[in-house]
Order: C-alpha cells, then sequence, then structure tokens
C-alpha cells in the first residue's frame, strides 16, 4: 500500500513538474497582462483553472485559513500574524507587530509596510517593503499559519480526548474500562506491548511510554483532522516539513540525551580491532555521526513525503473535474466529476490506512532509536 | 521550494505546542492512564493465580474427601472382618466349652454309673455269699444229719491236723 502510494505519488509530482511550471507561467503572464489591461477595474475574466497551482496552494502553509472561494469573493478565517522586522524605521520605527491576516486582504494589499511577496524568491511569505514598494527580505516570521492553527485544533481536540480516558481511567480503577477508554486501551496497549516493549527492552520502556503515545496520538490525530475536507479541519498539517522536522528533532533530542556509554562507544570507538580501525579512521566517525542525523532526517522527510502526497492525489483527483471542464466543456467535467470522486473517496481510504501506518511506522522507528541509545550489548 | 524548505516561525510554535503537549499529557494524562492498565492487569493476574489456587484447593480437598472414604471403607471392612472372627472366635470357643462341659458331665455320669454298679455288684456279691453261706448251711445240716458222718468228718479233720 505504502509503496503504491509512493509511486503514485512519483507519478504525480512528475507530471507536475513537467506541465506544473508552464502552467505555473503561463498564469502569470495572463496576470501580468491582464494587470496590465484591467488595472483598477472590478470586471475580471474569469480565471482559468490552474491545477498544479490548485493543488500546491491546497497543501502549501498559508497566512490565512481559506475556506472557500465565490466568483471573486474569497472567504477565509483571518489568523494572526506576528512579525518582527529588520528594518524598524520602515515600520514607524516599531519592529514588533501583530495584526490580522485579513489586512492583506487575500495577498491583494500590503499593510503597515508588509505584503504577502509573488515573487519567485518569497513566494507566498511576508516579506518587507520600503517607501517604493520593493521587496526589501523576509522579517522574522511568527505568523500563526493554518498547519499551526490546524495543530491547535488537533491539539485541542487530542487533548480532550485523552483526558477523558484518563478520567475514566481513574474513575473505573480496579474495575472493567467504559466508553472511549475502550478505544485507546488496546491502543495504548499495542503501542506499550508490540512496540515499547519489544524495541526498547522490558525494563527501560516505562519512561519513553508517555512520548511514544503523544507522537503517535498527535500525528494520527493530525492526519486525521488532515483528512476532514471542512474548516476548522483538513489544514495540511503533518504535511507540513515544519511540523515533521519539529517531530523528528524531538526524537533526536531524546535519542541523544538517551544515549548511554556504549551508544556513543559504537559511533566513536566501535570494537574492531585496532589495526582495522586506523585506515577509515576519521573517515567511519563522521559516517557513523552522520548517520546519527540521517535517522530523525529520514523520520522527517517520510511521515512529510506520504501525508503530503495523499494531500496532494486527493486535490488533483478532484480537481481533474476543473481541467477537464475548462479543457473541453463543463458537460464534459460533470461527465468525470463521478470517477474522479470515486477515485478521491479511494484515496482518501487509502490515506486513513496510512495515517495509521504513518502514526506506527514514525513511533515504533522513534522507540527502535531509543533503543538503539540504551541497549547495553549487542 | 515553498513546500520542502521548513519555516522557522512555524517550527517555532510547533516547538511549544508539542513540547506543552507532551508535558501536559505526560504529567496528567499517560501517567494514570498506565498506572490503572498496570493496575488493572496486576489484579486480572492476582485474580486468575487466587483462582487457580482454589482451584488446586479444591481438587486437594476432593482428593482428600476420597482418601477419607477410602479410608472409611476400609476401616469398615477391617472392623466387619474383625467382628467376624470374633465371632467365629466366639462361637469356636463356646463350642470348645460346650464339648468340654459335656465331655465333663459324661464323665461324671460314667463314673457314677462306674460307682453303682461297683455298689451293685457288692451288693450282688454279698447277697451271692449270704445266699451261699444259707445253701452251704442248709447243705451242711443235711449232710450232718446222722451220727457217723459225723464222726467221720470229725476224724477226717483230725487227720488232717495230723499230718500237718
Amino acid at each position: 500500500m505504502l509503496k503504491l502510494t509512493k509511486r503514485v505519488f512519483i507519478v504525480l509530482v512528475l507530471s507536475l513538474l513537467s506541465f506544473g511550471p508552464l502552467q505555473a507561467q503561463h498564469g502569470k503572464e495572463e496576470e501580468h497582462a491582464e494587470a496590465v489591461e484591467s488595472h483598477g477595474s472590478e470586471s475580471h475574466e474569469p480565471e482559468e483553472f490552474n491545477a498544479g497551482e490548485f493543488v500546491i496552494e491546497h497543501v502549501s502553509d498559508a497566512y490565512d485559513w481559506h475556506i472557500t472561494s465565490w466568483g471573486e469573493t474569497h472567504i477565509s478565517i483571518p489568523l494572526p500574524v506576528i512579525v518582527y522586522s529588520k528594518h524598524p524605521e520602515l515600520h514607524d520605527g516599531q519592529a514588533f507587530h501583530v495584526f490580522m491576516s485579513s489586512k492583506f486582504n487575500h495577498g491583494h494589499d500590503a499593510y503597515k509596510g508588509f505584503r504577502i511577496s509573488e515573487s519567485e524568491e518569497f513566494k507566498g511569505k511576508i516579506v518587507e517593503l520600503d517607501e517604493q514598494g520593493h521587496e526589501l527580505g523576509k522579517p522574522i516570521d511568527l505568523s500563526l499559519t493554518k498547519a499551526v492553527a490546524g495543530a491547535l485544533v488537533s491539539v485541542v481536540i487530542l487533548l480532550w480526548l485523552v483526558f477523558s480516558v484518563a478520567g475514566a481511567a481513574k474513575r473505573n480503577k480496579g474495575k472493567a474500562p467504559t466508553g472511549i477508554q475502550n478505544l485507546f486501551e488496546p491502543v495504548i496497549l499495542f503501542i506499550r506491548d508490540e512496540v515499547a516493549k519489544p524495541a526498547i527492552g522490558e525494563h527501560k520502556y516505562e519512561k519513553f511510554m508517555p512520548f511514544l503515545l503523544t507522537i503517535f496520538f498527535f500525528i494520527l490525530i493530525n492526519n486525521f483532522m488532515g483528512l476532514i475536507p471542512i474548516v476548522p479541519f483538513g489544514a495540511n498539517v503533518t504535511g507540513n516539513i515544519s511540523v515533521t522536522m519539529v517531530l523528528a528533532l524531538f526524537t533526536f533530542f531524546i535519542t541523544t540525551i538517551n544515549g548511554n556509554k556504549h551508544y556513543w562507544k559504537e559511533i566513536y570507538w566501535p570494537d574492531v580491532p585496532v589495526w582495522l580501525k586506523f585506515p577509515l579512521f576519521p573517515l567511519m566517525q563522521v559516517v557513523e555521526f552522520s548517520g546519527m542525523l540521517t535517522k530523525p532526517f529520514v523520520l522527517m522527510v517520510r511521515l512529510f513525503a506520504n501525508m503530503l502526497a495523499g494531500h496532494m492525489i486527493v486535490t488533483v483527483f478532484v480537481s481533474l473535474i476543473f481541467i477537464f471542464a475548462s479543457l473541453f466543456s463543463p458537460a464534459v467535467g460533470l461527465a468525470a466529476s463521478p470517477v474522479s470522486i470515486a477515485f478521491s473517496v479511494f484515496i482518501l481510504l487509502l490515506d486513513v490506512l496510512v495515517s495509521f501506518i504513518q502514526a506506527y511506522v514514525f513511533t515504533l522507528l522513534s522507540a527502535l532509536y531509543f533503543g538503539m541509545a540504551t541497549s547495553e550489548h549487542h | 521550494m515553498g513546500l520542502v524548505m521548513p519555516n522557522p516561525g512555524t517550527i517555532i510554535w510547533m516547538l511549544i505546542i508539542f513540547g506543552v503537549v507532551l508535558f501536559i499529557l505526560k504529567k496528567f494524562a499517560w501517567k494514570p492512564i498506565l498506572n490503572a492498565l498496570k493496575e488493572r492487569e496486576e489484579s486480572i493476574a492476582t485474580a486468575l493465580n487466587s483462582a487457580e489456587e482454589a482451584k488446586k484447593e479444591v481438587a486437594g480437598l476432593k482428593a482428600d474427601n476420597e482418601k477419607i472414604i477410602i479410608e472409611a471403607r476400609r476401616e469398615k471392612d477391617a472392623i466387619l472382618k474383625e467382628a467376624k472372627e470374633l465371632k467365629e472366635k466366639i462361637i469356636a470357643e463356646a463350642k470348645e466349652k460346650a464339648g468340654l462341659e459335656t465331655q465333663k458331665s459324661i464323665d461324671q455320669a460314667r463314673l457314677q454309673i462306674q460307682a453303682e454298679k461297683n455298689s451293685a455288684i457288692n451288693d450282688i456279691k454279698k447277697q451271692v455269699a449270704e445266699l451261699s453261706i444259707m445253701i452251704a448251711e442248709k447243705v451242711i445240716k443235711k449232710q450232718l444229719a446222722g451220727k457217723g458222718e459225723q464222726e467221720k468228718m470229725v476224724d477226717g479233720l483230725i487227720d488232717d491236723i495230723k499230718l500237718n
């Protein structure tokens, strides 16, 4: 299943790469042309549908949470923008700015010398402008973006679920589990008995259980929330590389902090004859050290790519309707819609599976790394 | 590049969010949940163990009961056997005693009979002697009725004495 997803993802990425830039350029030219032709007028020609941009927009992070567009009216939830300027003299001497993203009017306007860039270099990011309106570069950007907001929504749900389980656990002490406890306990037991115990060992696993459980349920809930296409869900949280990077960093730091003498010895001074060690002396250490870093890196990329691919495929299948409609006629698009909806549903179901698998794989690999860091001998 | 480049702002937010979630859940949720699970597992294990023990105890009791029953049966048999033996012994003894007693009375009877017989014989002897004497008297009286015979007799007696 994973392989299938990956293969589909590769095919899609290749196809996107082949026609995406063309489309984007085409779109940009048109935009320019439009901007020149009908500057200031309200009556735009209906924009041609650009599948590549549509898909990328759907999976990328954003400063506001887009709900829907109706003609030229964009409906979205504004999110707080928090920026620390590197050029306070351009913003009335104030460096720290907090405002809602609605001030940008969906990227159309500049506000207080900031705007969402449309240039090649900073596309989609907030940039500072000088008096002439040229982009100077990015400020320190701590905005609460769509991914962060989506993560916060998931966290609220996660806390609510887990705390109700904890409450039930306290209430039913020594008694049979009830309600949602029944749903969570088998999963918790699975993580404990099938993941933590075999990977880390009977005696040391307990210390890592809270982290493994938290990371499993955090990823799982975020994966699921990402599959629900209704606000306030559907944000691409686990398909965001910053998010997966943070999760992988946690695993990395916990591994490193808990690494025992044996773990470090394996890296820098393994049990091989000295005469074998010397010809490769610095090289082996460098390779081992990079191995230490690639482990979390792989964790980061795997989760990111899998979840991003899922989101992209679903969006692509939905956008097939519009591609057909714009290529031929709306009737063809309508005729293609059952097929693309069926495909989307199939991919969504596949994504439910992938959500579980990725949460499990991330947890299992983290547990294995902890096991490596704390094992006493081979 | 936007998709694969980590965004520092998002990283900072996520570090805070995940860190806080990890801390809160670790402190207030996972500990009680894991403890409750462990406790329940332990209580189930002890319950099962004690059930097993009770089962063993019951089996032990059963075996004991059986043993007691067997013993009782054996004891009963022994008692019956003993009683039988006793009975036989008593009967045998009684028989023996009776035999002895009978023998004794028979012997006594025999002795008595013997004594009676002896006395009867003696009586008869006495009477025979008396009768004989009577007869002899009468015979003698008859033989010595004439004088000649008396003298012959005396002469004979005197001859016998002289010879001596």
